[in-house]
């Protein structure tokens, strides 16, 4: 019989091991209060899913894995500039139009105003980050909620991306940055639109190991700039919240900001430099975007705002401030763009992301409420 | 010898309220000044000008008989005035090391990869709470998990190891039971045996006088004079405190109140 030696057993270990089971359950409930943890089981569960019902879709081919990859650490690099922002308990809801408008800044001087691309990108940087100061500087000299703040900017930023693109071109859709930035064999503009480690992937295709198309190239030619400036922001971000000075002033404004204060911590200036930082993420999404693509357009990065904060959501940032992960923030866009291709490559309508996405969030906040219930009662 | 911190005619005014006017007294390093007075009497008004958080309008702040003006309380906390307020400006969110170090983070490396000495900060941490008697499992715990009183005695530590003259305390026994405010104030008195200048406010006389060596009474924004403890008496300061007299006719009324009530037996 297999049930006869299993409580002998157990109970023959008991008085021995029940030590270990102490430190056992001590150090699972250390693993519950970290902030990403319900952000990773998730993605886990999202590849194990779609491993399963989509394995054979190609999906999981190189080709494949490149586009969720690339569809993720878009979604990543606004979703972590909007991560530390909410940890600083501030929203920023232009995030999406600020993607419309740095393209914009970035693709008009470049094909209309004969500027060279990296003068045009330079340019494209110091103005949204300029406006993110602005943005911040209202809501830190106010004290209106930032949500509101925000808000205003998403609508005033949107009308002038459509509004200052028809005076200046008649257009709302722009072309050709990429052609100018290959004709003038500009030196930044690779660094956003270009393609990395293409020797190896050539190496890959000749030696067979992987798919080439008929004319040799390889499936993959490379890792899109916009993956690897997901990736160096993730190891710099989460390096700088959780192990530098800064980023314990990032949880202080957010947890406490009177309290920050009284114990001096410039509670305003990290606010407003992490307003400048989410303009800067938006304005890196969208210098890779026109790169690469070629193109600006007005309505770019519609409705982006609320996927950032809700990857954020995901990731175990609360919507009060003081608490969340850039990691967890990174497995939260990954499961958007693991879903989001997903669905796609299942041939399945897409109108069904959304309720999933908004399935997601309900389940993320229900549960980043109670870690923190968790937290913060006294034991 | 000049005084570790001297108040000299402080006036503060927010718009047409006079918030304090004409304040002068002066606390000297291994002295307890304890400032006396009902609500809005000013106190709070007052710690925060000697904090930094306000400027006073009038008058003039002497840290070791210089002159001072503070640009912001960071810029008080660095000249050594470490304020603990009544919210104890802890964030319940994050952990007992990373609130202890909330704004003066130690700090290891060069240049941009200077970072958090996290190993530093939890031994400290962790050494200044066995210190008072409190046992932290672990210096990662957030503040939340955290008692009233270690929660006190935690923002406590965390100004007398960082406020190296002037420790300002805002009401420290406010919200505590008797023993917890017996064991916040024996730590008071060892921050003053180890050569404190500290600042305690408070309305509660009881928890004031045996610790005190001076009294500062205030009354709707005006000082009622310094006196030493040997000059008066824990009734005399009662008696000047605003509302002393209320509470002395309160007790009339209750003794009447019990006599007439008591049966006759």
């Amino acid at each position: 019989m297999p049930s006869d030696p299993t409580p002998s057993a157990s109970a023959a270990a008991a008085p021995s091991g029940s030590d270990e089971r102490l430190r056992e359950v001590s150090f699972l409930s250390k693993q519950l209060n970290k902030p990403e943890l319900g952000a990773i089981s998730g993605a886990l569960l999202v590849f194990v899913f779609f491993g399963i019902t989509a394995g054979d879709t190609g999906m999981f081919a190189p080709d494949g894995i490149l586009n969720w990859s690339t569809v993720s650490a878009q979604l990543g690099l606004i979703a972590i500039g909007a991560c530390l922002l909410m940890i600083a308990g501030e929203f920023d809801l232009s995030i999406g139009s600020m993607i419309g408008f740095a393209g914009m800044m970035v693709a008009i001087p470049s094909v209309f105003w004969g500027w060279p691309v990296w003068l045009a990108i330079l340019f494209a940087f110091v103005g949204a980050m300029a406006i993110g100061f602005l943005n911040g500087y209202i809501v830190v000299k106010t004290g209106l909620p930032s949500f509101i703040v925000s808000l205003a900017f998403l609508f005033i930023l949107r009308g002038l991306t459509i509004g200052l693109s028809q005076y200046f071109t008649n257009r709302t859709i722009i072309g050709g940055v990429r052609d100018v930035a290959e004709e003038q064999g500009d030196w930044l503009a690779p660094l956003f639109g270009g393609k990395a480690f293409q020797g190896f992937f050539q190496w890959l295709g000749e030696n067979g190991w992987m798919e080439t198309f008929a004319d040799g190239t390889p499936l993959v030619q490379g890792i899109p700039a916009v993956i690897l400036w997901f990736i160096a922001l993730v190891f710099i971000c989460q390096w700088v919240l959780q192990r530098t000075r800064f980023g314990n002033w990032i949880f202080a404004s957010g947890g406490d900001a009177l309290a920050a204060r009284n114990v001096g911590v410039p509670a305003d200036r990290v606010k407003i430099l992490l307003f400048m930082f989410t303009a800067f993420c938006a304005t890196i999404y969208a210098t890779c975007q026109v790169i690469e693509f070629g193109s600006a357009a007005a309505d770019r990065g519609l409705l982006k705002e609320f996927e950032a904060i809700i990857a954020a959501v995901i990731g175990g940032a609360l919507l009060t401030g003081g608490y969340g992960s850039v990691v967890g923030a990174c497995f939260g866009a990954l499961i958007f763009g693991v879903v989001q291709m997903g669905i796609f490559f299942m041939g399945i309508d897409s109108s069904w992301f959304r309720v999933f996405l908004g399935g997601m969030l309900l389940i993320a906040v229900i549960f980043n409420n109670f870690i923190r219930k968790k937290v913060t009662e006294a034991r | 010898m000049s005084e570790t911190i001297e108040l000299r005619n402080v006036s503060k005014y927010f718009g047409s309220v006079i918030a304090l006017k004409g304040i002068s007294t002066s606390v000297n390093a291994g002295e307890i000044l304890c400032l006396l007075g009902d609500n809005g009497a000013g106190k709070s008004t007052l710690i925060k000008t000697l904090a930094g958080v306000h400027r006073p309008d009038e008058g003039e702040l002497l840290l070791d008989g210089t002159p001072m003006l503070f640009s912001s309380p960071r810029d008080a906390l660095d000249k050594g005035i470490a304020t603990v307020y009544q919210d104890l400006a802890l964030v319940p969110l994050m952990s007992v090391t990373r609130n202890f170090f909330m704004g003066r983070e130690p700090e290891v490396g060069w240049g941009p990869f200077k970072r958090f000495d996290h190993e530093t900060a939890d031994r400290v941490a962790k050494q200044k709470m066995d210190e008072i008697g409190i046992k932290v499992r672990d210096p990662n715990q957030a503040v939340g998990t955290m008692s009233g009183g270690e929660r006190q005695c935690l923002a406590i530590a965390r100004a007398i190891h960082f406020g190296a003259k002037v420790l300002i305390l805002d009401e420290p026994t406010a919200a505590l039971g008797v023993k917890q405010s017996s064991i916040v104030l024996r730590f008071v008195a060892r921050a003053k045996a180890q050569g404190l200048a500290v600042i305690l406010i408070t309305h509660n006389v009881h928890h004031a006088y045996p610790i005190a060596d001076k009294f500062t009474l205030l009354n709707r924004g005006q000082s009622m004079g310094t006196f030493r403890k040997s000059e008066v008496s824990r009734e005399d300061v009662l008696q000047m405190m605003a509302g002393g007299k209320e509470l002395q006719e309160l007790e009339y009324e209750l003794q009447e109140f019990e006599r007439t009530a008591a049966p006759p037996s």
